[in-house]
């Protein structure tokens, strides 16, 4: 075991399996020998050469482009987009191509080798361009894998997964965190698997479900809520697609209550997928109606960051309400 | 020669390929680095008046950076984005342009708004996010924007205010307006979709645009050549959309003061959109948040030092005996106090009301926003120590 945060756990991941494969590669803007506007690829260029881990140009539609054609050749492409912010301009290559490449070729052709890493999520005073949280975008293009870690540990064991699995992936990684979550990591190889959540803390009266960097708030809210006699059963959902609907239902009927904490704004969030699935799989057992915590239906801003954000307090009066109902 | 007549193209019979380096696209300059006109170059006509107004807004802009990169430092701002070494290229532009032409930036073009006359506190309150921000403290520090004075707002996402300004030029050719747009970029955004689509469609509609490229070697850490394209540079893919094109070096104002002033009269007159492509360096990190010295060395900084665009003005003015060295630091000095100034008061302005938070989401808010806001207020009343800046004022004192 050593002492990483997500950054440097990313960083591992990328190495071990650009070790394991010379069919590896590792690109995006500035990921070159300078290693990343946050460093999550430094070293990589030094150890596996720059034909292996480069810049590109500054072209987001481009990069994806490229990183298609690269996964359908075979070869692991594991792109970076700077900013999920950013990624908007590849939007048409990721949810027409990358999704669909299997689906529209009768598997004749395949771009499971992709991975797409990008920082997601605010915190950072970085305003409503380096902010969005846009995983609900992506989760209703069938096809897509979207997978978004909360600490360093889950981050490596994740990004070995995406990287190797056979279909293409999208890494959302918490950069509110980057350097603020620190954890033991074990320094060989091992992997997670995509599409199971993670009972962070088990509890009997009320399940609080969040993903990525929300976690950290579900945890401290579950704390401040403890101290009122409230037991939270807080879920990490790791995985948005395809998601572990069995372990956050199995979880609601044990409590009957269900808290979903999201970043993103409130309407077509991916919280309300989640809320509108496990009223099916749970109708008769819920004792409140289930609660969204979510951003607002604004764009991210900076002054009233503080504010806007889905922060601890927001989430243990959502817990306070529900069990009050 | 034969002649293909559907396409009006000359027959070759023997296979040829055409090499990028047959178009190697040369620069114009005008001021040598010593502040003396160059030999065979025509000095364009500027009263002093003008030169001085430039020279100022050049001053300005030095203290502007310098004083909010160290702000930034001292933790008082969030971040700041620098134009060190790149002040000929945006305020030299700038001034060979009418008032009422349309400014599109891409975010290191602060030059050309204070030459519009944008002032030191409306700087400072952008910066602050404060409640006189005309941006209402929703955008990070230097995305600035001021309809006033013909500046189009700035957003993050690079490249998109490309097309958006051949769009703009269109509508101001169908007005007859008599005006042009001028756009700003980097040689880094310049890769981006947009840049291509944008040109293509300013050259096929014949939109009075002038693409101003400030090609200054670097994209955060990714050098221009051999890593963000391969070729000559920005400047023949104007050639490439059948657009006319001119390279200067952008750290000389008169290069860039003369090239805008023919662009402008291509553009307005003939509604011929134009590209320029400005030669200069990035003197600072790309922001705050950089850190060059990862990427690159001391001496290719010191050699860009040399070239200094502010400096070789200076020298130019002092040979006119326009202006002294003396009055030039007395100017400094005048200017770094208002700046110092403006900086103190706009630090004590508060963040705007949080009733703010809803508004310009549409053109007025709908009630889903009014009820979330409402939610927001509860919440906020609750836990007011959680919420410094807005619980305080969030009734009463209130907008
Ligand atoms: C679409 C998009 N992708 C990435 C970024 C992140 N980013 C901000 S500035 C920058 C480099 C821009 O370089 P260039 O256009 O050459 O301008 P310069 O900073 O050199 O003036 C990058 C990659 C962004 N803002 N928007």
């Amino acid at each position: 075991m050593a002492k990483m945060n997500l950054l440097q756990a990313i960083n591992n991941a990328l190495d071990i399996a650009m070790a394991k494969s010379d069919k590896v590669y590792s690109f995006g803007e500035d990921t070159g020998a300078f290693g990343g506007v946050f460093r999550a690829t430094s070293g990589l260029t030094e150890k596996y050469g720059r034909h292996r881990n480069f810049n590109t140009p500054l072209v987001e539609q481009g990069i994806l482009g490229f990183a298609n054609g690269l996964a359908s050749q075979g070869s692991y492409a594991v792109a970076e987009i700077q900013f999920g912010d950013y990624i908007f301009p590849a939007f048409d290559q990721i949810v027409n191509e990358s999704a669909k490449f299997r689906y529209r070729s009768g598997d004749e052709f395949n771009v499971g080798g992709l991975t797409i890493r990008t920082p997601y999520g605010g915190g950072i005073a970085g305003g409503h361009y380096h902010s969005q949280s846009p995983e609900a975008y992506f989760a209703h293009t069938p096809g897509l894998k979207i997978v978004m870690p909360r600490n360093p540990y889950m981050a490596k064991g994740l990004l070995l997964s995406a990287i190797f699995d056979k279909n293409p992936v999208l890494f959302m990684e918490p950069k509110r965190l980057y350097r603020a979550s620190v954890g033991e990591v074990p320094e060989e190889e091992y992997t997670l698997e995509l599409g199971k959540a993670d009972v962070v803390k088990e509890g009997k009266d009320i399940t609080v479900l969040a993903w990525g960097a929300q976690v950290e708030m579900a945890e401290k809210a579950a704390e401040m809520a403890a101290k009122d006699g409230i037991d939270c059963e807080v879920i990490d959902l790791v995985s948005i697609l395809p998601w572990d609907v069995e372990t956050v239902a199995e979880s609601v009927r044990k409590t009957g209550r269900l808290v979903i904490t999201q970043e993103a704004p409130i309407t077509g969030g991916f919280a309300s997928e989640v809320a509108a699935t496990i009223q099916d799989e749970c109708f008769l057992y819920l004792e409140s109606p289930i609660a969204r915590v979510c951003g607002l239906d604004t764009p991210y801003p900076l002054s009233h960051e503080k504010e806007y954000f889905v922060d601890h307090l927001k989430v243990y009066e959502a817990i306070k309400a529900s069990m009050t109902y | 020669m034969a002649k293909d007549k559907q396409h009006q193209l000359d027959i070759v019979t023997k296979p040829q390929f055409i090499d990028g380096s047959a178009l190697k696209i040369p620069m114009l300059q005008i001021l040598a680095e010593d502040g003396t006109i160059r030999k065979g170059a025509e000095q364009p006509e500027m009263d002093k008046e003008l030169a001085l107004k430039i020279f100022d807004t050049m001053q300005f802009i030095r203290i502007l950076d310098e004083r909010m990169i160290a702000a930034q430092r001292q933790g008082r701002i969030s971040f700041y984005l620098s134009s060190l070494g790149e002040e000929a290229a945006s305020i030299g532009s700038a001034a060979a342009l009418s008032d009422d032409d349309m400014i599109m930036g891409q975010y290191r073009e602060q030059g050309a708004l204070a030459f519009r006359g944008f002032t030191v506190e409306q700087f400072m309150n952008q910066l602050f996010s404060n409640e006189r921000d005309l941006g209402k403290g929703r955008q990070m520090p230097v995305h600035y924007g001021c309809a006033e004075l013909n500046f189009m707002t700035i957003a993050s996402p690079l490249a998109t205010q490309i097309p958006q300004a051949t769009g703009y030029a269109y509508g101001q050719k169908m007005d007859k307006s008599g005006n042009c747009t001028i756009c700003y970029f980097g040689e880094g955004a310049a890769s981006e979709g947009d840049f291509h689509a944008a040109l293509n469609m300013a050259a096929v509609y014949k939109v009075p645009a002038i693409f101003f490229c400030r090609n200054n070697g670097y994209a955060i850490s990714t050098p221009s050549q051999g890593e963000q394209y391969a070729g000559d540079g920005i400047a023949p893919r104007g050639v490439a959309y059948g657009m006319k094109t001119i390279r200067v070096d952008g750290n000389d104002l008169f290069a860039v003061y003369k090239a805008t002033q023919l662009a402008r009269q291509l553009a307005v007159e003939e509604n011929e959109p134009v590209l320029i492509e400005g030669m200069s360096y990035r003197m600072a990190g790309h922001s705050t948040s950089d850190d060059p010295t990862g990427y690159r060395t001391r001496e290719e900084e010191d050699a860009w030092r040399a070239k200094d665009p502010v400096v070789r003005f200076q020298k130019w003015l002092q040979n006119q005996a326009w202006i002294s060295e003396d009055e030039a630091q007395k100017n400094y000095d005048e200017k770094k106090a208002a700046v110092l100034a403006a900086l103190k008061s706009a630090e004590t302005v508060p963040v705007p009301h949080i009733d703010e938070i809803i508004e310009d989401v549409y053109d007025t808010p709908p009630k889903h926003l009014k009820k979330q806001l409402e939610a927001l207020k509860a919440h906020i009343r609750k836990y007011p120590e959680a919420y410094p800046k807005t619980a305080s004022r969030i009734d009463g004192g209130d907008k």
